[in-house]
């Protein structure tokens, strides 16, 4: 059997709306086949998986949690993809983040009062900007490959945190353990409903964020200018769009929402640095951008999904007895899902069973006559 | 003497994983497809190895584990890139992202689990002679393969005349399509062949170097591997030399933490990292290089059109 693709003439706006859709649904049925699999009936395990996470409000608040710096992360990325630039590193732009807005309340901590979230917060981004500039700086001075320098970061992002809350940053009070101290109070983000939910503002940044990046991609001239300039360099260099321009700005964007994302969870969720501070969400962001479809108010939903699939997760661990990595499979299946199922968009599929069809020279032979009588 | 040999027994062992990888995807790349799920199929067929060892007791079937897996994992992107013509980047990533997730999630029964070590080779009186004895006659089974590895990709890339039909796919696919070439074909190989060393780069790291399963034991390698090969120009014996100064900081920074150099540990551990960076800095600076040597096709998705 093999697969031919046809081109479409113009892009399906079909395909364009239902592809996630498509995509969440092929991934329900794969997981189906996993859990069955691991020995586990399926439909007893989408109900812990999916449904039981989000049956209780403060089940929702977790959710908003996870998702908020999901969504953030992936507003600043799909920037840079719709610009053609691949900055992978946002988890150490999110450790980054964390890091420089930490510094007010780890070595300053008699600071108080209500300058220090928004200083924390502008710390956080001013942190993740700057560890995104790097490679920026790397790419327009030198042209390196952004990819492989901006991952190359993440490791060494990771282990300057784990140095810094094992060495300088320790608490000395705190038994030996490798964190800093507890934040105090004016410097711990306050939660949106103290009595629903943990939930806390960093969600309402995230949706703003999205909002806003979402104006300035379809109404702003800047929108334009990330547009064209990824899918046609050389046009955007007529139109006088200058790339290195692009690539910095493409950079220091998400790496300021993802330093943002960083601040906020530390200083919300978990209220300390310690040596690990996230699950990934550098990576799961990723495919939250292209589950999004690259679409700022697309994201919101897809960061709402990938959240819901740590939680699962969380959840069938505890239920079942399956390792929680569990929601890295699912995660990483939805995004071969959804890259798959976008080609639905620019080609129609047709497979084509090697007994049915001549062999290719002689079919096309005859073909051609054929076309020119149609004509 | 002998701590001298020691130290180049732990790089070569170091070395391997990296080369491995690293001549797997230069084959994937000079075809003209960029597959940035090295990590993704090293770590899977680490953990495939691992398991198949672990379950058999034989560390030969792990190592064959580890290639079978490899290469199926790479099968995965194959279809997606080639058959569906899906972005090549954004598709390697998410080999990447499946493979942490599907490794992490076989190997949590065999984390504390004790392996099985493929042994080295041992030919009595001869590997037992000092310095090069050990050195060429002694070393595990797998960085003979490695050796072997480059010197065939050598030979297949610039004297075979298959291997000048890989290049040109990969210099351009429409010009290679023209001529009647099977693109795709030629490039499924290239890519399951890929797909192949990386499981088999995994293997060795779950067989061979450290002889267990640890949870994103991969630790980057296969990032690196695929520095290499921009690092190599694209030159399978650059890429010998690149596998072991990488194999060497690796290991100079493990001797450095044992030695207790009064530098924090973290540091130390990360100079690979930024060893990576800095290096393809410098490879990179020199742009007509760099254009010149890259396949000029590299990433650009293909449909033949009949």
């Amino acid at each position: 059997m093999r697969i031919e693709l046809v081109k479409r003439p113009q892009r399906s706006a079909l395909f364009s709306m239902l592809s996630p859709f498509i995509a969440f649904a092929l991934t329900i049925i794969a997981g189906a086949i996993m859990f069955a699999l691991l020995g586990v009936n399926p439909l007893n395990a989408f109900e812990i998986y999916f449904v039981e996470p989000v049956s209780q409000v403060w089940q929702l608040h977790e959710l908003a949690i996870k998702a908020a710096p999901l969504i953030l992360i992936a507003v600043g990325l799909s920037v840079c993809y719709r610009a053609n630039i691949w900055n992978i590193g946002a988890e150490g732009q999110f450790i980054f983040g964390a890091i420089f807005g930490s510094i007010i309340p780890v070595l300053f901590p008699q600071f108080e009062g209500p300058l220090v979230i928004p200083l924390m917060l502008l710390l956080g981004m001013v942190g993740g900007a700057f560890y995104a500039s790097i490679p920026a700086l790397l790419k327009t001075r030198f042209s390196t490959n952004e990819i492989l320098t901006s991952l190359m970061l993440v490791y060494v992002a990771q282990l300057f945190l784990d140095w810094l809350v094992r060495g300088p940053w320790r608490d000395p009070q705190g038994h030996g353990f490798p964190q800093t101290i507890q934040f105090g109070d004016s410097a711990v983000l306050p939660e949106l409903m103290p009595d629903a939910g943990r939930a806390n503002w960093g969600f309402v940044f995230a949706l703003v964020a999205a909002v806003l990046v979402w104006l300035m991609m379809s109404r702003m001239l800047k929108g334009f200018e990330v547009r064209v300039l990824g899918s046609s360099p050389r046009a955007g260099r007529f139109a006088g769009f200058g790339f290195n321009r692009m690539v910095f700005f493409a950079f220091l964007l998400s790496g300021a929402l993802a330093g943002l994302a960083g601040i906020s969870e530390v200083s919300g969720a978990i209220g300390q640095l310690q040596p690990v501070i996230s699950p990934g969400y550098g990576f799961t962001a990723i495919i939250v951008a292209f589950l999004g479809r690259l679409n700022p108010l697309g994201i919101v939903a897809a960061g709402l999904v990938l959240a819901l699939t740590y939680l699962g997760g969380e959840a069938v661990q505890s239920a079942l007895g399956i390792s929680d990595k569990v929601a890295r499979v699912f995660q990483g299946m939805l995004l071969f899902f959804v890259l798959g199922c976008d080609t639905l968009i620019h080609y129609r599929i047709r497979l084509i069973g090697m007994a049915l069809t001549k062999p290719n020279g002689a079919a096309q032979l005859e073909a051609a006559p054929k076309l020119e009588e149609a004509r | 003497m002998d701590i001298t040999v020691n130290i180049l027994l732990t790089i070569a062992t170091a070395a391997t994983p990296l080369l491995i990888a690293a001549i797997g995807e230069l084959v994937v790349e000079r075809s003209g497809v960029l597959n940035l799920g090295v990590e993704g199929m090293m770590i899977v067929g680490a953990v495939g190895g691992f398991g198949a060892g672990y379950l058999t007791g034989s560390p030969w079937i792990g190592l064959l584990a580890a290639i079978i897996v490899g290469a199926l994992f790479s099968l995965l992107f194959a279809v997606m890139t080639l058959s569906l013509a899906t972005n090549q980047v954004a598709t390697g990533l998410s080999l990447t992202l499946l493979g942490l997730g599907l490794s992490g999630m076989i190997g949590t029964s065999f984390v504390g689990q004790p392996g099985v070590r493929l042994p080295n080779l041992d030919i009595p009186g001869i590997s037992s002679i000092p310095v090069v004895g050990k050195l060429v006659f002694g070393q595990d089974p797998v960085f003979y393969i490695s050796i072997a590895l480059t010197a065939a990709v050598m030979w297949f890339l610039f004297k075979t005349r298959t291997g000048l039909t890989l290049r040109s796919i990969g210099d351009s696919h429409t010009s290679a399509h023209a001529l009647g070439i099977k693109v795709i074909r030629y490039r499924y190989l290239a890519v399951i062949f890929g797909g192949a060393c990386a499981g088999l780069a995994g293997g060795h790291l779950s067989l061979v170097y450290t002889p267990q399963w640890v949870e994103n034991m991969s630790a980057g390698r296969g990032w690196i591997a695929l520095a290499l090969v921009v690092f190599a120009s694209w030159r399978p014996w650059r890429v010998l030399a690149g596998a072991y100064i990488f194999g060497a900081v690796w290991i100079g920074q493990l001797h450095a933490q044992a030695f207790g150099i009064p530098v924090p540990s973290q540091f130390l551990s990360s100079l690979p990292y930024l060893a990576t960076v800095v290096v393809l800095v410098l490879i990179s600076r020199n742009k007509r290089l760099t254009m010149m040597n890259t396949p000029a096709s590299l990433g650009q998705p293909f449909v033949p059109d009949r």
